[in-house]
């Protein structure tokens, strides 16, 4: 069974408020630069950069983040991910860096993010937005800026659509009975 | 989710271009890495390449090092000269003690044509081809592909030539056979003694006059004159060879405006090539060298996986 977490009109409504939380409590949109997680964070990153522009006025600069090459599953795998562009065009020493992602689960994820940005550079501080935390977690991370808080079960699946990547906008929750019962 | 259909990279004769392609675009990722000020990540960490050459190398050896380490792999030499094998042990004992040792990659340079695949199929390391004897030197010829495609945006259509020992000519094998896939037009030059006969069955034409060859063309790769193998007399001198085949400004005019001039190294400067081309506007030659890092990082990369069983 699926279910719609968020339609287009709520993801706006979501994005727009994560980035006043963004600007309220960064004081601002000075120093700040916001990094997507290839693939599902990117869109997210550039939306709520062009928000933040929107309302203060400067567009902070953006940047994608691969993790491929930072998981921690690596061993053992015989087809990995395709790995995709980091790009991370301005200097991050000093900046406050706010990762993107569009679904907190394990915080595997995060993890690697953090270890990658910390090997490109000394951000004075980094930050997480996600569209949906859906609980879960494996290891001590918690997002500063959520959009939807998504209680799960373990073994289903949230799917997020952009319509940057030719579907409507659309966070939804595929609700299955547990395979293993 | 990606993967490559092999467990070891042995030839570009037997690779098809979606092979192909996945290396490339999975090199254009890992070119990133070589300009970031900590030029390491930790995908093969615990992973252990043995670089087994049984010929002088620099470049390749050092490109396959660099390619381990900044993949976070450790990597360890051997040269022939300092091995056992001075001391009479056979290819396979030596190969299946560095297996022994829980190598995951062994990359294998040797003067037989033959003996990547001989190791790929005895061992379970994954097995690379840095050069084997007059056969096929793949990751040369990858780094050579994407260069071009670097450089030129497509493969397709381009005329490229192959100027030089075709005979000996590793890296102008392995150029053909992966050019071909791209449906480039390819055209090969040297002394006839050193163009094997019948090569034109590979989908190639042959001209023996530099200056014929070259009108128009996009590429042109130069191949070292090995001179380590030219004890058959081949041609009378390398002055006679580096008037009728060195390229020189003269005749890098014959060729589209926006022409690119490769070379594998070691160059020998005033034969095949002069300096002032060599070190001139089209030349990409040190740009191929970045790229070699990258490949190697993607071949590594995608065959880490271990054998699929």
């Amino acid at each position: 069974m699926k279910i719609t977490i968020l339609s287009s009109d709520e993801m706006t409504r979501v994005l727009t408020r994560i980035s006043h939380e963004i600007l309220e409590r960064n004081r601002g949109a000075k120093g700040i630069v916001i990094v997507g997680i290839q693939t599902g964070g990117v869109y997210l990153a550039q939306r709520l950069a062009r928000r933040i522009e929107k309302i203060e006025g400067t567009l902070p600069p953006t940047g994608t983040l691969d993790i491929t090459l930072y998981r921690d599953d690596l061993a053992g795998r015989h087809a990995y991910p395709e790995l995709k562009k980091t790009d991370l065009p301005f200097d991050m020493n000093g900046k406050k860096v706010v990762l993107v992602d569009d679904v907190l689960f394990t915080g595997r994820t995060i993890r690697a993010a953090m270890d990658s940005l910390i090997d490109l550079g000394r951000p004075k501080e980094i930050q997480l937005a996600v569209l949906v935390d859906r609980g879960h977690r494996e290891l001590p991370i918690r997002a500063d800026y959520v959009g939807k808080n998504l209680p799960t079960a373990f073994h289903e699946k949230v799917d997020v659509l952009l319509e940057e990547a030719g579907a409507e906008d659309l966070v939804i929750l595929n609700r299955i009975q547990n395979p293993d019962k | 989710m990606s993967s490559l259909k092999r467990n070891d990279i042995l030839a570009l004769s037997e690779m098809d271009r979606e092979e192909i392609d996945l290396i490339l675009q999975t090199a254009e990722s890992f070119r990133e890495v070589s300009t970031r000020e900590i030029k390491k990540v930790p995908a093969l960490r615990g992973k252990t390449v043995v670089n087994l050459f049984f010929e002088p190398s620099t470049r390749t050896r050092t490109s396959f090092e660099l390619a381990g380490k900044r993949l976070s792999a450790d990597v360890i030499n051997i040269s022939s000269s300092g091995s056992s094998t001075a001391k009479g042990e056979t290819l396979l004992d030596t190969a299946r003690n560095i297996e022994a040792m829980s190598a995951d990659f062994i990359i294998v340079r040797h003067a037989s044509s033959g003996v990547p695949h001989f190791l790929a199929r005895s061992l379970q390391s994954a097995v690379i081809n840095a050069g084997d004897g007059a056969n096929e030197h793949p990751s040369q010829g990858l780094l050579d592909l994407f260069t071009i495609k670097e450089n030129k945006g497509t493969l397709e259509g381009l005329k490229v030539v192959i100027v030089g020992d075709i005979l000996h000519g590793r890296v102008a094998h392995s150029d053909i056979h992966g050019l071909k896939k791209y449906g480039a037009d390819i055209h090969l030059v040297g002394p006839p003694t050193l163009i094997p006969s019948g090569i034109e069955q590979w989908g190639v034409k042959v001209h023996y006059h530099l200056d014929q060859a070259l009108s128009g063309a996009d590429v042109i790769i130069l191949l070292r004159l090995q001179l380590e193998r030219q004890g058959g007399g081949y041609f009378p001198t390398l002055r006679e060879y580096s008037q009728l085949y060195g390229l020189n400004r003269r005749r890098l005019a014959l060729a589209s405006s926006d022409v690119l001039v490769m070379h594998p190294g070691p160059i020998n400067r005033g034969v095949e090539v002069t300096s002032e081309v060599a070190d001139g506007l089209s030349s990409v030659i040190l740009q191929q060298v970045s790229n070699g890092v990258a490949v190697r990082m993607a071949l590594l990369f995608l065959l880490s996986g271990g054998k699929h069983v």
